[in-house]
Order: structure tokens, then C-alpha cells, then sequence
């Protein structure tokens, strides 16, 4: 009968998790690679469009300032409204606040970098295209020529 | 003296640890690839002194959305799934069509004397067109001009675009200039 006791007193075996910071250390170390820091917070409904063909990835994202245009989110349409509005950085802006941004984002680089400088244009899908001339035509007078409107889908390898 | 082992540490909340910073960085990044359609955007001219050069009607290639999205294809009734090859034939003009853009002998490398076509294409969009709507016809127009490049590439080199040397890809973009103008958006949709 005593062959049978000890195999009755065991219960559940005890796991070696020993070896679960090393796991929980890969994926930590896969996400730290694959991502990137989140740089804004959002303050406008974005859905950016969808099957755009010819979109090409951006290389490099340093050179990169961005330009976000919709509509406010629901809380902060009270005191904005809800008529799609211009975001630079974390907050919301007029018109004319584009071409000092412009120089903002251009005096924070080398000046070996700045023809290579690119506005991307982060638009709602729903915005009306008169607020995108409008910035256009500021982006012109800032000398920011080269542009980039933002699309959702995976780029061509 | 006994030798005494270095003690050992307890590992246990090394897990938690490693859980924290994940899910911190879970949380803090965002793995989105940043995409789109890069564009260039004409200088800004202070007063319209210069007169801007003369086109002969038959080399523009007009493109017109209004306020309620849609198309007018050289004076057409256009639907965006036709115009790309509605683009493509105008540029490429493969017949020497009188009613399409005229082309003059060029020298270009790798070519020699080859005959480009003089086309430019101009958009002209209204106020209260949708955006999405706008990009998609850029896309369609710049989808045009890419298809023939690649089209002329694999003809020529053997190679998709993509794939050639700097050089070949100059002497391609020499045949097929990209000319998209666009013009200062109307305001007929009424209101913003």
C-alpha cells in the first residue's frame, strides 16, 4: 500500500517559472524595436484614406513634422465646434500659426536637413478640401514644399 | 576561512519587473508605419507678374471635382475607376491623336531621339470637395504616370522601374515628366 500513499499526497505539480522574465524580456525587447514613442495626443476624429495605391513609405521620420486637420473630438467640441480644425503639436491652431511652426520645426534641425523637410498632412477623411488650400497656400508662403498626405494602407515593399 | 559562494539573488519579482516595462511600452508607442502620397508643391509667387507659359489646349489633360465629388474628364462625365486609363492614353497619345498632346523629338540617354509628348495634366478641385475624394483622383493621376513609367521600363531595360539604376530611372522621367497643376479651387459648392 505504501508504493500508492506518496503518489495520492502530491498535488499539483509546481511549474519552474524560473525562465518567464527571459520571456516576458523578448517581447519586451520586440516591442521596444518594432514601435515607435507616441507623439501627440489626438484631439480630432482621424480616419485617415484608405487604398491609396502609390503611397510610399516615409524613410526618415525625423525630417517629418506633421500637420493633423478633422474634426474636434467630442469633448472638446464644445468649446471648438465641430468644423474640422488644425492641430500642430498637442494643440489646436489658426491658419497663421502654420508658417511659425514651419520655422519652429526648421530651427530644430541641422541646416544641413532642412530641404529635406517634409509636411505631412494628417487629414480626416470627411475634411472639406477648402481648410486643405488654405494650408496649402500657408505651407507655400512658409516655403515647405514638399508634402506628404497620409494614408492608411501598407505600403509596396 | 570558510569559502563562502556569492549569495544568491532572489529573481522572483524579476518577471513582474520585465511585465511593467512591457506593458509600458505597450501602452507609450504605437507600431503604425508611417505612409502616403508625396506631393510637391509649386513656390509661392508673391504677385502674378510673370504670365504663366502658354499650353496649347490639346496637351492639357483637365480634371474637375465639384462639390459633390464628382468628376469632369475633359469636358466629360468621368468616373474615377476610368481615369487612370483615361490619363494613361492621353500621356502615352500612342496614336498621334490631333485631339491629344503633340510631342517633340528629344535626345535622351539610353533612348536616343525619341518623341515626348508635351502633356500636362491640371486639377482643379472645389472647396467642398471631400478630401478623400481629392486624393484618390491625385492617386489615380500619379497611378497613371507610374504605370506608363514601369510599362516603358520593362520594355526597355527588362526591369520593373523600381529596380533600375538611377540613371535609367532620369532618362524615363525625362519621357514621362510628371505634370500635375493644380489651380486655385473654385467656390461655386457654396458654403465651407
Amino acid at each position: 500500500m505504501s508504493k500508492f500513499k506518496q503518489k495520492s499526497k502530491g498535488g499539483a505539480p509546481k511549474i519552474n517559472t524560473s525562465s518567464m522574465p527571459d520571456i516576458i524580456f523578448m517581447l519586451l525587447f520586440f516591442f521596444m524595436v518594432t514601435t515607435v514613442m507616441r507623439d501627440v495626443e489626438l484631439k480630432i476624429k482621424l480616419r485617415l484614406p484608405q487604398d491609396i495605391s502609390e503611397a510610399k513609405k516615409i524613410e526618415k521620420k525625423s525630417l517629418v513634422s506633421y500637420i493633423y486637420v478633422g474634426e474636434p473630438k467630442p469633448q472638446f467640441q464644445k468649446i471648438f465646434g465641430t468644423e474640422p480644425r488644425i492641430q500642430l503639436n498637442d494643440a489646436f491652431a489658426k491658419l497663421s500659426d502654420i508658417q511659425a511652426f514651419i520655422e519652429k520645426e526648421r530651427a530644430a534641425r541641422p541646416e544641413s536637413d532642412i530641404p529635406f523637410l517634409t509636411t505631412s498632412l494628417k487629414v480626416d477623411v470627411n475634411t472639406k478640401m477648402g481648410i486643405i488650400t488654405d494650408i496649402k497656400q500657408e505651407l507655400r508662403k512658409a516655403n515647405a514644399l514638399k508634402i506628404n498626405y497620409s494614408s492608411r494602407n501598407k505600403p509596396k515593399m | 576561512m570558510a569559502k563562502r559562494g556569492i549569495p544568491e539573488i532572489n529573481a522572483g519579482s524579476m518577471a513582474d519587473i520585465a511585465f511593467l516595462l512591457l506593458i509600458f511600452f505597450l501602452v507609450a508607442t504605437t507600431m503604425d508605419v508611417d505612409s502616403g502620397l508625396m506631393r510637391r508643391l509649386p513656390p509661392w509667387i508673391d504677385e502674378k507678374t510673370e504670365k504663366p507659359p502658354e499650353v496649347k489646349k490639346r496637351n492639357v489633360f483637365t480634371v474637375l471635382i465639384n462639390a459633390n465629388n464628382q468628376l469632369l474628364v475633359q469636358n466629360e462625365w468621368g468616373d474615377i475607376r476610368q481615369l487612370r486609363k483615361k490619363a494613361k492614353e492621353f500621356i502615352e497619345n500612342p496614336k498621334d491623336d490631333p485631339n491629344m498632346p503633340e510631342k517633340k523629338i528629344k535626345d535622351i540617354p539610353f533612348f536616343g531621339k525619341y518623341p515626348v509628348s508635351e502633356q500636362v495634366i491640371s486639377l482643379q478641385n472645389d472647396r467642398g470637395t471631400k478630401y478623400e475624394m481629392y486624393l484618390k483622383v491625385q492617386n489615380e493621376l500619379v497611378a497613371a504616370y507610374n504605370e506608363l513609367r514601369n510599362e516603358l521600363a520593362l520594355k526597355k531595360f527588362g526591369k520593373e522601374y523600381s529596380k533600375l539604376s538611377q540613371a535609367q530611372q532620369e532618362a524615363i522621367n525625362m519621357i514621362y515628366p510628371q505634370r500635375i497643376s493644380e489651380a486655385e479651387p473654385k467656390n461655386i459648392g457654396g458654403k465651407k
